[in-house]
């Protein structure tokens, strides 16, 4: 599971791609164990444009990951989600659960709102 | 084989108030006004077609009761929570005079899954045999402790029928009134057990009260294997997905999402949820089914697998 990651200011953006499931779940688990453990306050912003598909497997490595970082004092959101993976999220009622916005942009305005410049200015 | 539901609810029996009885009736008589309903002859059809399940019925408020007809010369029953008072009518009305003998298997001994059998009436007919197997060493205990003083006025000494406890080991067949029946060990506080019955060629998974961690792919392949080519699979979805692994972690219950998964890599034709939260009225349990049926369909990858949300009264011949 490949997870490309870029910093902004006050915020990580972790672009995850492909398939999120029972095959890759475990190796997916294990790199945001590290990820969020060495964020230390820093917003973690999920853009899941490239995800394809979340099975429960991966839909319970982001609770996982959210209470890792709710520990270590990083907020936490979720973005750019494709129609299937949106629709598992609300089925699921991650929703209730997440913070999820159309756009890295929507989200890190929201929850790390001094990372903006540096993400705008790209 | 024909599977009745008698009790689907979890937890606890929950009842329609008189407040959720108007809306409904309220809900269906404006739909009769806009669908153009005018006549006798089409009420019924009005019903049985344009109306929301959730409108013209309801899911039910009995805790886990569930009976498996396979025309064996037995009866076989999992679980006597409070839908086996109806039952229990039921089988003396199409046994009168010929006591029958009854089959029990009981996921677990919590209050829910228990709590019709004082009022269960073959229990009082002499002549009648029941056997109520699990794997629990604590299974006669819990009924004999329900009914005695001071929770219930007849004590379980004085039942009339002729009552044994069968001790069964998860992961062993037993042969039983034509069933092949295998337990196994299940996901619970004080543990559970779900039961694979075969009979003629057909397969129904009883799996209530069953917690899935889904961080143990031994664990699932388990239970894969165990609902392996199910014809129907009675599964507890209690829980949303996120409830179940957040607020409500270890409460020992499931989701539809890992229902879903589950019966699609198992190969399963069926999937029932059951065991639905007392506190959903019909229209969010109806909702539940909704995105049930469409994340089978997001999540597809051969067969197609049929969804069904239970319903007390409901009967499914598999």
């Amino acid at each position: 599971m490949d997870i490309r990651q870029s910093r902004f200011g006050g915020a990580i953006v972790l672009l995850p791609v492909g398939r999120i499931d029972h095959a890759t779940s475990e190796d997916f688990r294990a790199q945001l164990e590290i990820i969020v453990a060495s964020a230390a306050g820093e917003a973690l912003i999920f853009d899941l444009t490239r995800v394809e598909y979340i099975s429960s497997a991966g839909l319970r490595c982001f609770m996982l990951a959210s209470k890792q970082a709710k520990m270590h004092g990083s907020p936490m959101a979720v973005a750019g989600l494709q129609p299937v993976v949106k629709e598992i999220f609300e089925i699921s009622r991650f929703t209730l659960v997440f913070e999820v916005f159309p756009t890295v942009r929507d989200a890190i305005a929201t929850v790390a709102p001094g990372a903006l410049s540096a993400y705008d200015g790209r | 084989m024909r599977v009745r539901f008698w009790g689907t609810r979890g937890s606890i029996p929950v009842a329609l108030t008189a407040a959720e009885i108007r809306r409904k009736v309220e809900h269906a008589l404006l739909a009769a006004v806009d669908h153009g309903v005018c006549t006798r002859e089409q009420v019924r059809p009005f019903l049985e077609k344009q109306l929301d399940f959730s409108v013209s019925h309801t899911y039910g408020g009995h805790s886990p009761c569930v009976e498996l007809d396979a025309g064996g010369r037995e009866i076989t029953i999992c679980d006597l929570g409070s839908g086996s008072r109806p039952l229990g009518h039921h089988i003396l009305s199409r046994t009168a005079g010929h006591p029958p003998t009854i089959n029990v298997f009981m996921s677990h001994v919590h209050w829910d899954h228990i709590m019709g059998f004082p009022f269960f009436a073959p229990a009082y007919v002499p002549g009648t045999t029941i056997r109520i197997h699990g794997c629990h060493d604590v299974l006669e205990h819990a009924f004999r402790l329900q009914q005695s003083r001071p929770c219930f006025p007849v004590d379980f000494s004085r039942l009339a029928a002729h009552i044994e406890f069968v001790r069964l080991q998860p992961g062993v067949t037993a042969e039983i009134d034509g069933f092949h029946v295998t337990p196994m060990l299940q996901r619970h506080t004080g543990d559970s057990y779900g039961y694979r019955f075969e009979n003629g060629g057909k397969t129904v998974v009883y799996s209530t009260d069953s917690e899935h961690k889904l961080d143990d792919s031994a664990e699932t392949q388990s239970f894969v294997d165990f609902f392996r080519d199910a014809d129907m699979i009675i599964f507890d979805a209690m829980y949303s997905f996120a409830d179940a692994v957040s607020v409500k972690e270890d409460w020992g219950h499931s989701s539809n999402i890992v229902g879903v998964e589950l019966a699609q890599m198992a190969g399963a034709k069926r999937l029932c949820l059951f065991h639905h939260e007392p506190a959903f009225d019909d229209e969010r349990i109806a909702a539940v089914l909704r995105e049930t049926v469409r994340f089978e369909e997001l999540t597809r990858t051969s067969q197609r697998l049929e969804v069904f949300a239970t319903y007390d009264g409901q009967e499914i011949e598999v």
